[in-house]
């Protein structure tokens, strides 16, 4: 094979004046996404902490709110809103910093999708806060809630396409001012992550919009209860990559400059994207091995495609590593681990992104075990599920996002990540280890003795199996209050970044190529190739189930208003 | 594009480790014909008190069939009919259950029987029940308020 050293994309950006920095304008407008993911944040915290306690059975919620209510509140303020909010923010931030500043359409476009993303996110809680709508962030048919919360998920969803336009275009831009040129890496996977959650939410889009917006306007009176579950997991699953990705954006661009070291490799970054938009959609019936009507051939083949993230998983994990290691040993590091003690662990940037790293490792063995074809019966819908995504996405993910916000914010408002706030920085994250610790282990070991998620509690009737699981759920009520205190200093230090902090410059870090790194095949780029094959993958993947689905369908269900 | 050594080694030891997986897993489904419940039968959930065998739920003993005794449930808002079952120690049961309003779980708590109960779907699943002892019977899909006060106790006995 031809050796050819690339020069680091950043030599380019590097001679354009402004690029360095987020434009001030967008700065704005990702401003504003972190403030509303913020306040998401501490109303689903809240949400979270109360569960934790009635769920050890020794604190009962106060009058009107019921627990579901609050659980409902929990995951759709966290999972879907908190989450969207932080990232599209994070990714515009991300392709003004490496690609240059919006033109003035593209940020019309971000803060379009802004405001219809706000309007419906409040439209949905004052639904949710209203008992109008206790279905869970999943909102399974035929449980009906109110068609206002209905129809502010699909402006959320909506919202989203225009403002991630925005960046999308952006990247555009550069691609054709560039020609031949690798675009900046962090863009280039703003745009995977971006064509990932378009493609994905085509499903969910579909069953709110179509499904359950008419049917909970009266428009029609039954509805295909199946299928909408169908259409939920079609997103749900690469729900998950969308959350994740953004870490990885993080770990691959920013905790290499960070630690002082370069990029490892710029072709396998972005082969694993690609992989993880290809078997990122066509495996959503993972979530519903335990369905009836839908057919056991069907539902191998998904688990057959969801099972190849491995590969990408592989790739990333020893990108890391090989960074870590090549950066350690440039340090003096001997020995066959002397590069672990180089590190940065002081450094609250550094520190809470690898936290993050550790916690996929349970986090993703555990997911291997979900949607395992067989047993996934001994876990299905039990609590240790929940124990699972407080591992990849309320640790692995989350902590990557704090860690972000210690340098992204006081970018973006022109201030300084002080020393004192980098020790608070440290502090959090030790608390979260040691909440998720307590809550995602216990709830690991209590889904295996068969308790049940999203359940308030109960005794079940003084069945001596319930009372195996009471400890475990003390453990989680302490693991619980750690994390709502981390949640606080979490809070705290944004707060002191974006109002208080001393003025100064705060690099957004970027890093450059390793000068061994190979030559990114241009093919890698090419998205209107993935695209064919991601379709012709979930083709194979949907065709059949969803035809039987609807060719098999039952009458259909009228809604239940059942809290 | 070139890889590394280390990591050419390293991915190949996760490819391998993949097929592996999934020629196991797949073995056990289409050899051994350990399947996920995916009965693909439907119903009308607003009549399933009068279709049979939901007009009579209960533990019914059946010859000529590959298993022994059937379980028949009806999932509601907030129980389970029966609340309580029997079964003799060693037989074969298949577990055959429909909702009448929402979807609600059917779960067999410290076991992998675990299935969705969907209104319009009959579930089923066929096991082999060789453990004596009380085993609770849980909801494990949110259906509503009453939600955590859903069971039922399946008894294997002697």
């Amino acid at each position: 094979m031809k050796k050819q050293k690339q020069k680091p994309t950043e030599s380019f950006s590097a001679k354009t004046a402004g690029v360095l920095k987020v434009d001030n304008k967008d700065a704005h407008l990702v401003l504003a996404h972190m403030y509303v993911a913020f306040i998401a944040l501490l109303l689903g915290a809240t949400a979270g902490l109360l569960q934790v306690l009635v769920r050890s059975g020794y604190f009962e919620l106060p009058a009107p709110l019921g627990y579901y209510q609050i659980l409902t509140i929990h995951g759709v303020l966290l999972a879907l809103v908190f989450t969207t909010f932080f990232i599209l923010g994070f990714q515009t931030a991300a392709v003004s910093r490496t690609s240059g500043a919006l033109s003035d359409t593209q940020r019309i476009l971000g803060w379009i999708g802004f405001w219809l993303m706000t309007i419906g996110t409040i439209m949905a809680t004052i639904m949710i806060l209203l008992n109008e709508a206790s279905v869970l962030y999943t909102f399974y048919a035929p449980l009906k809630a109110h068609w206002i919360f209905y129809l502010g998920l699909a402006l959320l969803i909506i919202g989203s396409w225009v403002d991630l336009m925005g960046h999308c275009l952006r990247w555009e831009q550069w691609r054709k001012e560039n020609p031949r040129k690798t675009t900046p890496l962090i863009s280039f996977m703003a745009v995977c992550n971006s064509l990932l959650w378009v493609v994905a939410t085509l499903g969910v889009a579909i069953e709110v919009v179509f499904l359950l917006l008419p049917w909970s306007f009266g428009l029609v009176e039954r509805v295909d209860v199946l299928l909408t579950r169908t259409l939920f997991w079609y997103f749900g699953h690469a729900l998950v990559y969308f959350w994740l990705l953004p870490a990885y954006m993080v770990w691959y661009c920013v905790i290499p400059k960070i630690i002082g070291g370069k990029i490892f490799s710029d072709g396998l970054a972005r082969l694993s994207f690609i992989m993880f938009i290809l078997f990122s959609i066509p495996v959503g019936i993972h979530h519903q091995l335990t369905d009836p009507g839908i057919d056991s051939p069907s539902k191998y083949i998904q688990v057959v495609l969801t099972m190849m993230v491995v590969i990408p998983s592989m790739i990333t994990a020893f990108s890391m590593f090989a960074t870590f290691e090549m950066r350690g040993r440039e340090l003096g590091a001997t020995g066959l681990f002397g590069w672990l003690k180089k590190l940065p662990w002081g450094d609250a940037r550094f520190l809470a992104p690898f936290v993050g790293m550790v916690a996929f490792v349970p986090g993703g063995a555990g997911g291997i075990i979900n949607a395992s074809f067989q047993m996934n019966q001994v876990v299905h819908n039990t609590i240790w599920v929940t124990g699972h995504f407080h591992l990849t996405l309320a640790t692995t993910a989350v902590l990557t996002f704090f860690g972000a916000s210690y340098w992204l914010i006081p970018h973006l408002t022109g201030r300084i990540f002080t020393p004192s706030l980098n020790r608070l920085g440290i502090i959090q994250t030790i608390c979260w280890a040691v909440g998720m610790l307590f809550l995602a282990i216990g709830m690991h070991f209590e889904g295996l003795l068969g308790a049940p998620r999203r359940s308030a509690f109960s005794n079940y009737g003084g069945a001596e199996i319930a009372e195996t699981w009471a400890s475990y759920q003390i453990a989680q009520a302490i693991g619980g209050t750690f994390l709502f205190i981390g949640i606080i200093i979490f809070l705290y230090i944004c707060v002191s970044l974006w109002w208080f902090t001393p003025k100064g410059e705060q690099e957004f870090p970027i890093a450059e190529l390793a000068p061994q790194a190979e030559k990114t095949p241009p093919i890698l780029e090419n998205f209107k190739v993935w695209i064919v094959i991601l379709a012709a993958l979930i083709l194979i993947a949907y065709t059949f189930p969803i035809y039987n689905i609807i060719e098999n369908s039952p009458i259909g269900s009228k809604g239940f208003k059942l809290w | 594009m070139h890889l590394h050594k280390y990591e050419k080694y390293w991915l190949i030891f996760g490819g391998a480790s993949l097929i592996v997986f999934l020629l196991i897993t797949g073995i056990m489904a289409f050899h051994y014909g350990s399947h996920p419940p995916s009965s693909i039968k439907t119903i009308n959930y607003e009549k399933v008190d009068e279709i049979a065998p939901f007009n009579n739920p209960g533990v019914h003993r059946v010859s000529g069939k590959d298993w022994d005794y059937e379980v028949v449930l009806v999932a509601s808002a907030f129980y389970y009919n029966p609340a309580e079952l029997h079964v003799p120690k060693g037989s074969k049961v298949k577990f055959i259950i429909t909702s009448k309003d929402v979807i609600h779980g059917f779960e067999v708590a410290g076991t992998n029987v675990n299935m969705m109960a969907e209104p319009g779907y009959i579930s089923e699943y066929t096991t082999t029940v060789d453990k004596a002892g009380d085993y609770l019977i849980v909801c494990n899909e949110y259906c509503g308020v009453g939600h955590a006060q859903m069971h039922s106790m399946l008894k294997v006995v002697d």
